[in-house]
């Protein structure tokens, strides 16, 4: 059911031509709203849930920025093809588990999904590469607004909008920015970051969300708390902490070459050679190296082109896209070799690592 | 892990165990496969222990009194246990129980952001028009025509309003 998406040419995650930035890998926006008449998701009856889904089904593919889009019925896809979904992040585990009339709309370039009867009626998500708060929110708040015109959304005019859980409730907006922090993991300063963002509420959780370790060192830092705050205010103070995080990151990378040069040319240059010749490589091992990839564009020993072939790796090297390449269910040892083959393809195709670019940097 | 550790809520062997930073203090909880489940640990939109922990801090039943939702059914209990609400008027009917947890975990208790200003005036009028209805169906069983007229012109106008703000939008 879904290979047109992972097919598709222009998929903001996995197809994107533009360079990306350092350090910085996407930024993500995500609204909960609900219906007022209806209870939330949880306590809804099946046939209420399916009304749900009908309603705002039809609303959403109404919408001219859903145009071309694709609506998925949950119950409808395999189990594959919900976790190639979760690894792309267009939908949630929680989605996946949830029981019937359950779906999410996707649009045509991937960089909104929009889930009906997850934890509450809708959760609208918009997403794009590199570091952009302010041009997601313009578009999810233009793309709320017009919802708006056809559904009528709990509301109260002390609490803001309702939700199920009340972790979300107010501006119902999470707004998680996802950083490539080798530099801070490296110099063992990672805790000591967790621990200051932490005190102004503000999360730190790995690649895919709590209980997910930072492989890769890749980490979601996204505001704790919604209600009291506007949502500028929210994006404003996670914009800032953010901004701090990526000058420390950068300091740390410095640090980092000044000290140890040859120890890290060594392992950016053993990655490379693992990822060009190795023939098993499992996901763990795959992120990590990836990683040090990712660092190598960022030192200009890759050309800055390869960035978005990294990112994409990062994705593409998750369990369920190997599995879903392969074409049907294969054994996790077979997809360690089926991700080695894609691998070495991939960076047979790189040229050759340019160490004098790290050389002249100290 | 060394040792053998149980879920902190059901005392099965624990196999989730998070650790996080909150406030300067490291916390530590353990958990089974099913109550991770249960409390959503696994979810990949990701999960603050905090939230799981003023769950917890929900669970013992300081003797008050037992709401119910008139419109869900959602108890007290439900709440505590879950942690969740079940639709819109629980917002309402479990105020008093919830203020409380809205200061800790909030920056602030009123909400300062967006307002869906086309659904609520969509929904006040329609509220406003339902009521002067009412009002005019009294009034003619009542057979007080004098009052009936003068709603059916009210309804007239507000419907007239109404189309001429839609007009201009």
């Amino acid at each position: 059911m879904i290979e047109s998406l992972l097919n598709a040419d222009n998929a903001e995650l996995t197809q994107s031509t533009k360079k990306g930035a350092p350090v910085v890998l996407s930024t993500r926006l995500r609204l909960a709203r609900n219906l007022v008449d209806v209870p939330f998701p949880e306590r809804a009856s099946n046939t209420q849930r399916s009304n749900v889904m009908t309603r705002c089904a039809d609303q959403i593919g109404e919408l001219t920025q859903m145009k071309n889009g694709a609506f998925f019925d949950v119950a409808e896809l395999s189990d594959l093809e919900r976790q190639v979904l979760v690894e792309r992040h267009l939908i949630s585990r929680e989605l996946c588990e949830s029981q019937s009339g359950s779906g999410v709309f996707i649009n045509k370039d991937q960089t909104c999904s929009i889930m009906i009867n997850e934890e509450d009626h809708l959760r609208i998500q918009f997403l794009k590469t590199g570091f952009s708060l302010r041009y997601l929110w313009k578009q999810i708040d233009r793309f709320d607004s017009s919802l708006e015109n056809g559904l009528d959304l709990a509301f109260s005019s002390e609490f803001g909008y309702l939700t199920a859980c009340p972790t979300n409730l107010g501006t119902g907006l999470r707004a998680s920015v996802m950083l490539h922090l080798p530099g801070l993991v490296i110099s063992e300063q990672m805790d000591k970051v967790i621990r200051a963002v932490n005190q102004l509420g503000i999360t730190v959780r790995g690649l895919f969300g709590e209980g997910s370790d930072a492989t890769g060192h890749v980490f979601q830092i996204s505001n704790q708390q919604t209600l009291g705050e506007s949502e500028g205010e929210i994006m404003a103070r996670l914009g800032s902490v953010l901004k701090t995080i990526i000058d420390h990151e950068i300091n740390a990378r410095f640090k980092y070459i000044e000290k140890n040069r040859a120890r890290l040319l060594d392992q950016i240059g053993r990655a490379f050679g693992a990822l060009q010749n190795a023939h098993v490589i499992n996901s763990n091992e795959a992120m990590n190296l990836l990683s040090l990839m990712r660092l190598a564009v960022d030192l200009e020993m890759l050309p800055e082109v390869n960035r978005p072939d990294v990112d994409r790796l990062f994705i593409e090297c998750q369990p369920g896209h190997i599995q879903y390449a392969a074409g049907e269910g294969i054994e996790p040892d077979a997809r360690d070799l089926c991700r080695a083959d894609i691998l070495r393809e991939e960076f047979f195709r790189l040229p050759a690592l340019d160490f004098d670019k790290v050389n002249k940097l100290v | 892990m060394a040792e053998n550790l149980n879920c902190s809520y059901c005392n099965k062997p624990a196999t989730v165990h998070l650790t996080q930073i909150v406030n300067n203090k490291i916390i530590k909880v353990d958990l089974c496969e099913s109550c991770a489940q249960a409390k959503g640990v696994t979810d990949s939109e990701g999960y603050a222990l905090t939230d799981l922990l003023s769950k917890t801090n929900l669970s013992p039943d300081k003797g008050k009194s037992q709401i119910t939702c008139p419109d869900c059914g959602l108890s007290t209990a439900d709440f505590r246990r879950t942690g969740r609400l079940g639709c819109a008027s629980c917002y309402h009917n479990f105020e008093s129980l919830l203020k409380p947890f809205l200061e800790d975990m909030h920056a602030g208790t009123a909400h300062k952001g967006k307002i869906p200003d086309v659904a609520l005036s969509r929904q006040t009028s329609i509220a406003k028009l339902n009521s002067l209805e009412n009002a005019l169906h009294r009034a003619i069983t009542e057979e007080a025509y004098e009052d009936a007229a003068r709603f059916r012109d009210e309804i007239q106008a507000y419907k007239e309003h109404v189309e001429s703000q839609a007009a201009q939008q």
